[in-house]
């Protein structure tokens, strides 16, 4: 008698993936589909797909799925959640869209706690538009934009978005992880479950970065984007929890005061 | 009948809610009302200023660009919109405050020492209501029972006896010229 | 139905909303507007709505784009500055076919301009604004009860469409107190039918996606095509103006909002005079009221548009004319408001020429 030892998660829809060989993205998007489904919220859980090679995430989470502008998932993901607080809202998003051009909506849905949960992938490059310089690529990284390597005094330096936001209040839970060795995979899956787990629990802000491999926009083989992640992201983006909340986080609504009473 | 309005002062004089409760008494009269104030920058400290219209006919244009009564709470209030006021027009100077005199000769003038009447009830805050009561004795636009019986719609939060003092400054006012 | 109340117009605007069913807004504070957001912030919660002060113009719209895809009745407002910002999430949103409301209290522009009451954003409410084929139905009020009342309008436009609807109103028209009837019963959002496209649980059905893109060659031109045909309906069907007296009319003012207001008053000044002016006054300006100005080009062959801007809604009367009448333009821009006197100089100036 044969035993199946593996399934294709009902979190997922039956439309294959595009992604080039060595991505990331597939191995993340598993993750996440396999804890919609593990969590059994599938059916109520409502995803925001980004702008950037994940656009196509719409078409391979199989939950309610919206596609908004560049940057915005944290602000769409706020509308979302305020109208159907019970629903499980998650925006799924690159460094580009939640560290460059939506990183005022990434701090402020964080500050204000908004009950959702982000997905960071950070693979250190604009992938879709075609390897240019992303916020979170590294000195030195050439990339379309930075063709020399990056510049400090002509680029600045890399963001660590999970550092950044551990300084807020509001953030329930904030955690960096990798997918480049199955060890790693399987530390991905348990922060990204305990991300929707702080959200269902009704905790406050959760987000899970994921250093991700883009070997097609590094210019190297799979492997050797492998090899990039542990040696060099790793290194400057370290991994671990930034944030972690027991219990519920206190929301005793203050007493209306007048400003010199505040001083 | 129709009254084009305009009200000026400084800020913290009342010349916003003198003016609203101009329309306010104006709509408890049956009549069409329009009220726009002077906003942004200049109603922060600044002067104030505000344009209510009173008309017995629909009103098309809220704008009062020639005011057929000019109620001046303050000395740069006269110099800014003495000339626009219209040829046979109301000039209400509050002559507390108001040293000038108005170079016009083709204007009714009215003087009203508003702050020393206020004073005199105890407090100088409601000198906007007694150029209200002059207005409305001089004019006829408004009734007095309109306004009393706007003074709560408009104040919500005031105390009867705050009413009351309003109500008696009206009066005072109408009684002053 | 209701006591007249008098009332501000930004409050009118914004109670008029929450009485026609509005239960989530998000903006950000800017001058001639303000009174907008601080009324919301108390009186949504009180009908278990939510007020969220958005970091952004940009995060505002967004937020409106993803509370609009759960089905709810949504509002946004903003003038010119904040407005350029929503255009991002207007042309999403239109691509989508969200249902939203949301105001522009229109101020002096270009750049921070000033906070006076202007009327240089008709281009931006009637050609789209953002990037793309689109379009957004596009209210004028022209008195404070009017800002009370036409939201209900425009929810009901934005949900039978399934388009951007907007209010188009100026500083004027939003500071200034006017008494006010309510011209309709309150909605309850709740016994509103039930979207079949909004996401929500998706528990016995097919999961649902909303998305204003498609890759795929040729598809996306479908998609705008049947846009389009959206659009056609919108501009047979939901045409609105208010014609005064053009009988008899010699010469025909055309206006919208506060200049209409204006124009109103050179009209009964001009006639006191015997001077036999009409007035047109589009009440939607997307869409436009082409028919009757066109029609009314046939018999009266002066006619005037007056508005605070150097001369936008004069493009549209004139597509509307087709050289059947000479157009002109009194045009005051950036904040300068015209009085009724300054508009009859202009008139009786063109009826000399």
């Amino acid at each position: 008698m044969e035993k199946k030892v593996f399934e294709r998660t009902k979190g997922l829809t039956e439309i294959l993936m595009r992604y080039c060989p060595g991505c990331g993205h597939g191995v993340v998007h598993r993750l996440v589909g396999e804890v919609m489904e593990e969590l059994g919220i599938t059916n109520r859980t409502i995803g925001i797909a980004p702008v950037g090679c994940s656009v196509f995430a719409d078409e391979y989470f199989n939950c309610d799925m919206i596609q908004p502008a560049h940057g915005r998932g944290p602000a769409v993901a706020t509308g979302i959640k305020r109208v159907r607080p019970d629903c499980i809202v998650f925006s799924y998003q690159g460094d580009g869209d939640l560290a460059s051009i939506g990183m005022a909506e990434t701090i402020h849905a964080a500050a204000r706690g908004e009950r959702i949960t982000i997905i960071f992938v950070n693979n250190a490059i604009y992938g879709m538009t075609g390897g240019q310089m992303a916020p979170t690529t590294l000195l030195g990284m050439k990339s379309t934009t930075t063709p020399f390597g990056r510049d400090p005094r002509v680029a600045g330096y890399p963001i660590k978005v999970c550092e950044l936001l551990a300084t807020l209040e509001a953030p329930a839970y904030l955690a960096r992880v990798s997918v480049h060795k199955p060890a790693n995979v399987l530390k991905a899956k348990k922060a990204i479950k305990k991300a929707f787990q702080v959200q269902m629990n009704d905790q406050g802000f959760s987000l899970v970065e994921i250093l991700s491999q883009c070997p097609t926009d590094w210019f190297v083989t799979p492997l050797q984007g492998i090899d990039f992640v542990e040696k060099m992201m790793i290194p400057f983006f370290p991994l671990g929890e930034y944030k972690t909340i027991e219990g519920k986080k206190e929301t005793v609504k203050p007493e209306p005061k007048k400003v010199l009473e505040t001083v | 009948m129709y009254q084009g309005v305009i009200m000026s002062g400084f800020g913290g004089q009342g010349i916003i809610s003198a003016g609203i409760l101009l329309a306010y008494a104006g709509m408890t009269d049956g009549k069409y009302v329009t009220f726009f104030p002077a906003y942004g920058a200049e109603m922060r400290g600044g002067t104030a200023n505000c344009s209510v219209v009173i008309s017995s006919e629909e009103i098309a244009s809220p704008v009062v660009a020639y005011p057929d009564t000019l109620v001046v709470m303050n000395e740069p209030s006269l110099a800014r919109f003495e000339a626009s006021v219209r040829k046979g027009g109301l000039l209400l100077i509050n002559s507390s405050l108001v040293a000038g005199k108005p170079k016009r000769d083709d204007v009714k003038v009215q003087y009203i020492q508003a702050n020393e009447i206020a004073e005199k009830m105890g407090t100088t805050k409601i000198a906007n209501m007694v150029m209200i009561g002059a207005y409305s004795k001089l004019t006829g636009a408004i009734s007095f029972e309109g306004l009393k019986k706007s003074l709560q719609k408009v104040f919500p939060r005031a105390r009867q006896e705050i009413i009351d003092l309003d109500s008696e400054a009206l009066k005072k006012g109408m009684e002053a010229v | 139905m209701d006591e007249k109340l008098l009332m501000k117009g930004n409050e009118a605007l914004a109670e008029g909303a929450v009485r026609a069913g509005c239960r989530f807004f998000s903006g950000y504070p800017i001058t001639p507007q303000n009174e907008v957001p601080e009324y919301l912030s108390w009186r949504l919660p009180e009908v278990g709505g939510t007020f969220i002060q958005a970091e952004s113009e940009v995060a505002a719209i967004n937020m409106l784009y993803g509370a609009s895809a759960c089905g709810a009745r949504v509002m946004t407002s903003s003038s010119g500055p904040g407005i350029s910002l929503k255009q991002e999430g207007i042309s999403y949103i239109s691509g989508a076919n969200l249902p939203i409301f949301y105001a522009n209290v229109m101020r002096g522009g270009p750049g921070l301009g000033n906070i006076a009451p202007s009327q240089g954003d008709y281009f931006q409410a009637t050609r789209g604004g953002g990037h793309g084929d689109y379009r957004v139905i596009v209210y004028a009020p022209n008195s404070v009860s009017e800002m009370g009342n036409f939201p209900k309008r425009c929810y009901d436009l934005a949900e039978k469409y399934r388009i951007a609807t907007m209010v188009l109103t100026d500083g004027l028209l939003g500071q200034m107190m006017e008494p006010i009837e309510f011209d309709f019963e309150p909605v309850d959002p709740a016994k509103l039918p039930e979207k079949d496209w909004a996401l929500g649980n998706a528990e016995g059905r097919e999961r649902r996606v909303i998305r204003s893109y498609d890759l795929r060659p040729g598809y996306l031109e479908k998609m705008t095509l049947k846009l389009a045909e959206k659009y056609k309906e919108i501009e047979e069907k939901e045409v609105k103006f208010e014609a005064v007296q053009v009988e008899d009319a010699e010469i025909l003012l055309v206006a919208y909002g506060t200049s209409s207001r204006i124009s109103k008053s050179a009209l009964m000044l001009g006639r006191k005079e015997g001077i036999k002016i009409g007035l047109l006054r589009p009440i939607t300006l997307w869409p436009f009221p082409s028919k009757i100005i066109s029609d009314l080009s046939e018999r009266i062959k002066k006619i005037l548009t007056v508005e605070m801007s150097l001369g936008q809604l004069v493009e549209d009367v004139k597509l509307a004319v087709e050289g059947k009448a000479k157009v002109y333009l009194h045009g005051r821009p950036s904040g300068g408001i015209p009085t009724g006197e300054e508009v009859l100089e202009v008139i009786k100036k063109i009826m000399k020429s």
